[in-house]
């Protein structure tokens, strides 16, 4: 039995419904986008009753479950819900999922990123829960006159076996928030300060496959996402901004295009005037533009096409050539400390008998949603309503409430589900201009990124460099190891990352370059580059010492956990949950056998909480790998939603594939180069791997995210398997314009 | 500005717009029928697909004077209950993961099966590689259409 405190959040579970005094019809907002049959309609509660802020109970036992984090397509819109259902212990088919609101009072962390909604969550979630089914239990105690522990619940049902007794939650909801009977005092019920969790092995909904809740809605085109949004009297906004990075606005002839057909206005917009107390989220995007108002979408592309603006600045813009060489320049020379140095690297890698280096690169990406950027605002003198896709609602609030000079409680943010994220939404300045333009325009707008916008304007996952060192000794025992990294705007390297702890003389340095071309975080930042070079250069270095490469990693994983080097403290990861998934991808794929006639690579990483090893096979057509197939081994804990879970490890597998071997961002006098996706290549149907097998350790440790960590070593196991195939290493992306490989 | 009647699912609709308006818009802007989707405006992503007669067709670079009397389905109109094979399918293989680009996805995987009701895996990957997802459900996009074809093979 586990037992938890009910807090979380800023305080206590509180009961909403007996605050005000008597049992609540609350929204049914959920109706809003769909039809429902008359079956529907006659299943609906006729009363419902706010149990805590997570969950509401209707007369008839339907459960509304609202879930708190923004979904981006890692689908914890469904998971989360599931986790509150399973300690609720209702049937999961008289669940009702909503989007919460932002409400840090009941919610906390309501952020997509890291991969860690479902980890940071994990405990809230089940306490909601837990404390809705104690708090009915207590109900039906006191209306049946029996001790609260001889009530026992299943599938939305409370029990007294030795009375015969029973009842729906539906029929005790009303009880439990004391609302009873208007003689009954709300205190009744108390919320219970302590709750017992439900064991691992008593879940009946957590761990079973659950369809994605929005799923019939997405397949009939109902309004979802935050480009959908259409409200009385809203006019459409779109945005013009320097061709260049580094150039700013100087002038323009608005007049030429205020008359055009549709248009309502064009100005310049400062997004953050001086002053502005911006958060961590307000790192991307550019701050000075022009927005184009007008009636629709064409009408503005249009204005948007004739406008002319003048734009200035300096003559050192950037290109790609300038930051690979400079980039290049910062790992040959000196940094000012390690990050971490454990025995002495360089003495041991001058002794050593085999040694070996390599560079490893890849260039600037987009993130490219397949939604554009864009946000619905509505400002007025006192107060402002805005929606859309947003990764970061808390951090926009708080920005527009500096730009807007607007406290907090007059501003309502809305989180619409989101075509994509992949860490750009959580730069949410695209949020700030919807509400300047509104305030501007004296309109309620909705602000929308061309593709070529969106695309163009920066926020981009960072070109990276890395060199990597390794020394053997005789026996051919790995002695030494050194790491240095750099990056645009990011030192690149995780110091405490295997193989340290692993090594005796093992160096980690780190380094970054300063680029007027704007840099975010891209799903799984660093390690979508770092995985790939260290995996890549691992095999190289089992290649050396003549050892196959699953048991080259083995034998430094038993190091790190029999005899650790330095701190084992300091080790980011835990080696036999990550030795673990090298086990099992190894029988998985059937590693010690013939294969199926094609190249194969394995790769096994650690991040985001999670551990992940595959094995890829492939064969080349000319310089393009094509993947027959991926297995994949998982370690994330407890697995929420198996099914849901597979495609979080497929979309990971594909994507990480795809931009390493295609895509790719260049520069010419700080010009993107590419613009749409007739010049950025994004990997498509006839590219993506024609089979992805995943299986997950079932270890019933509380579970980690899974929006990040399959994507990482897929580009290890990819170059691995592409040496193979062809003789030839591979050491930057995009894989495809490698010359040696080409023809 | 110029004035046009479209059939779209089934229904007739009266809109007066600027003739080069791309039907995507006139759907999305003027018809608040948001199902099909902006992701590219020059053909390239598929999210914007439509049927046109029983064509999948790139509504963003279909300009609305080129349309006529031809019908239009959208994904709105592409079963009465959301219960078309594809959709059926779909949900089945719990295909989405944003979801975004799924309506084209639908639209283009069932206009191939209207064509071809039993495509090999081969042209299966034909027809939907105009078709990006950025989430990367292809795998599962390919299960579905085998899935698709399979019912309507047993109905």
């Amino acid at each position: 039995m586990t037992l938890v405190k009910t807090k979380i959040g800023r305080r206590s579970f509180i009961r909403t419904s007996a605050l005000a005094g008597g049992g609540m019809m609350v929204g049914f907002s959920w109706l809003a986008s769909c039809k429902m049959t008359p079956e529907e309609v006659n299943s609906l509660p006729k009363e419902w009753f706010d149990i805590n802020g997570f969950l509401k109970i209707g007369d008839n036992g339907m459960v509304t479950i609202m879930s708190p984090n923004p979904e981006i397509g890692q689908n914890v819109k469904t998971a989360m819900p599931m986790i509150v259902a399973d300690e609720l212990d209702v049937d999961w088919k008289n669940v009702i999922v909503e989007q919460a609101p932002l409400n840090l009072d009941v919610f906390q962390r309501q952020l997509a990123g890291g991969s860690q909604s479902i980890r940071a969550g994990w405990e809230g979630l089940r306490m909601a829960g837990a404390t809705a089914r104690k708090m009915l239990k207590q109900a039906a105690a006191k209306a049946w006159e029996v001790p609260e522990e001889e009530i026992t619940t299943s599938n939305g049902m409370l029990y007294h076996e030795a009375s015969n007794k029973s009842a729906g939650y539906g029929e005790l909801a009303s009880a439990a928030v004391g609302v009873s009977s208007p003689d009954d005092p709300p205190e009744n019920i108390e919320v219970p300060e302590e709750v017992e969790l439900k064991g691992i092995k008593d879940f009946t909904i957590i761990g079973t496959d659950r369809l994605n809740v929005d799923g019939p809605k997405i397949v009939t085109g109902k309004p979802l996402f935050g480009i959908d949004v259409q409200e009385e009297g809203m006019l459409t906004a779109m945005i013009v901004h320097p061709p260049a990075f580094g150039l700013s606005y100087k002038s323009m002839d608005a007049e030429s295009v205020k008359s055009m057909p549709g248009i309502k206005d064009v100005f310049p917009v400062d997004v953050y005037p001086e002053g502005v107390e911006k958060q961590w989220s307000d790192g991307g995007g550019i701050a000075q533009l022009v927005a184009i108002v007008g009636e629709s979408t064409w009408q503005c592309m249009q204005a948007k096409k004739a406008l002319k603006v003048e734009w200035e600045g300096p003559s050192d813009l950037e290109s790609t050539s300038s930051y690979e060489d400079d980039l290049a320049k910062l790992l040959d020379a000196p940094v000012e400390a390690p990050a971490r140095s454990d025995g002495d690297f360089n003495q041991a890698f001058k002794s050593a008998a085999k040694v070996i280096e390599r560079t490893y690169s890849a260039p600037f990406l987009a993130h490219n949603t397949m939604e554009p950027m864009n946000f619905y605002a509505h400002v007025t003198a006192d107060k402002a309503e805005v929606k859309g896709p947003i990764q970061t609602p808390e951090f926009l609030e708080k920005t527009l409430s500096s730009v807007l000079d607007m406290s907090i409680d007059n501003i309502d943010v809305g989180m619409t589900r989101m075509g994509g994220g992949f860490g750009r939404r959580l730069y949410g300045h695209f949020g700030v201009e919807a509400a300047v333009i509104s305030k501007k325009a004296q309109a309620p707008i909705k602000l929308v990124y061309s593709r070529e916008d969106d695309m163009t304007q920066g926020t981009y996952r960072p070109a990276y460099k890395v060199k990597f060192k390794a020394g053997l000794d005789k026996d051919n025992n790995l002695i030494a190891w050194s790491v240095k990294g750099a990056g645009t705007n990011d030192d690149l390297v995780f110091e405490n990352r295997f193989p340290a702890g692993a090594v005796d003389n093992y160096l980690a340095e780190k380094t970054s370059l300063q680029t007027k071309i704007t840099t975010g975080a891209w799903r799984a930042p660093r390690s979508n580059f770092m995985a790939g070079a260290e995996q890549s250069f691992m095999d190289e270095v089992a290649e050396l010492a003549g050892k196959d490469p699953i048991d080259f990693r083995l034998e430094l994983f038993d190091r790190a956990i029999n005899d650790p080097v330095g701190n084992p403290e300091q080790n980011d990861y835990d080696p036999e949950r990550y030795a673990g998934v090298l086990k099992l991808v190894k029988e998985k794929a059937k590693w010690d056998g013939s294969g199926n006639g094609k190249a194969r690579g394995v790769s096994a990483y650690y991040c985001h909480n999670s551990y992940v090893a595959q094995v890829l096979d492939l064969s080349m057509e000319g310089n393009k790998p094509m993947v027959d197939k991926v297995v994949c081994a998982v370690d994330c804990g407890i697995v929420i939603n198996p099914i849901s879970a597979k495609n979080q490890i497929e979309g990971g597998i594909i994507d990480g594939i795809g931009h390493a071997t295609y895509s790719q961002m260049t520069f010419e006098d700080g010009v993107p180069q590419q613009q749409n996706f007739d010049s950025y290549h994004l990997i498509r149907n006839i590219e993506a791997p024609k089979q992805i097998e995943s299986y997950f350790v079932d270890n019933g440790i509380d579970p980690t995210g899974l929006g990040e960590p399959s994507l990482p070593p897929v580009i290890g196991a990819l170059a691995n398997a592409m040496y193979k195939a062809t003789g030839k290493r591979v050491y930057n992306q995009p894989f495809i314009l490698e010359k040696e490989i080409v023809g | 500005m110029a004035a046009f009647s479209l059939k779209i699912n089934g229904s007739q609709h009266e809109i007066d717009v600027d003739p080069t308006t791309p039907m995507l818009w006139v759907l999305r802007d003027h018809l608040q029928m948001v199902g099909t989707k902006y992701g590219c405006g020059i053909a390239q992503c598929g999210a914007c697909t439509v049927h046109l007669g029983d064509n999948a067709v790139r509504s963003c670079q279909l300009p609305v004077s080129s349309v006529g009397d031809q019908e239009i389905t959208t994904i709105e109109g592409l079963s009465e209950n959301g219960d078309h094979p594809v959709q059926e399918a779909w949900l089945e293989v719990d295909v989405p993961q944003c979801g975004y680009c799924q309506a084209g996805q639908i639209m283009t995987a069932s206009a191939l099966l209207k064509k071809n009701p039993n495509p090999s895996d081969e042209d299966i990957e034909k027809a939907m590689n105009g078709n990006i997802c950025r989430c990367g459900t292809y795998t599962r996009i390919k299960k579905a259409v085998k899935m698709a074809a399979n019912t309507n093979q047993n109905s």
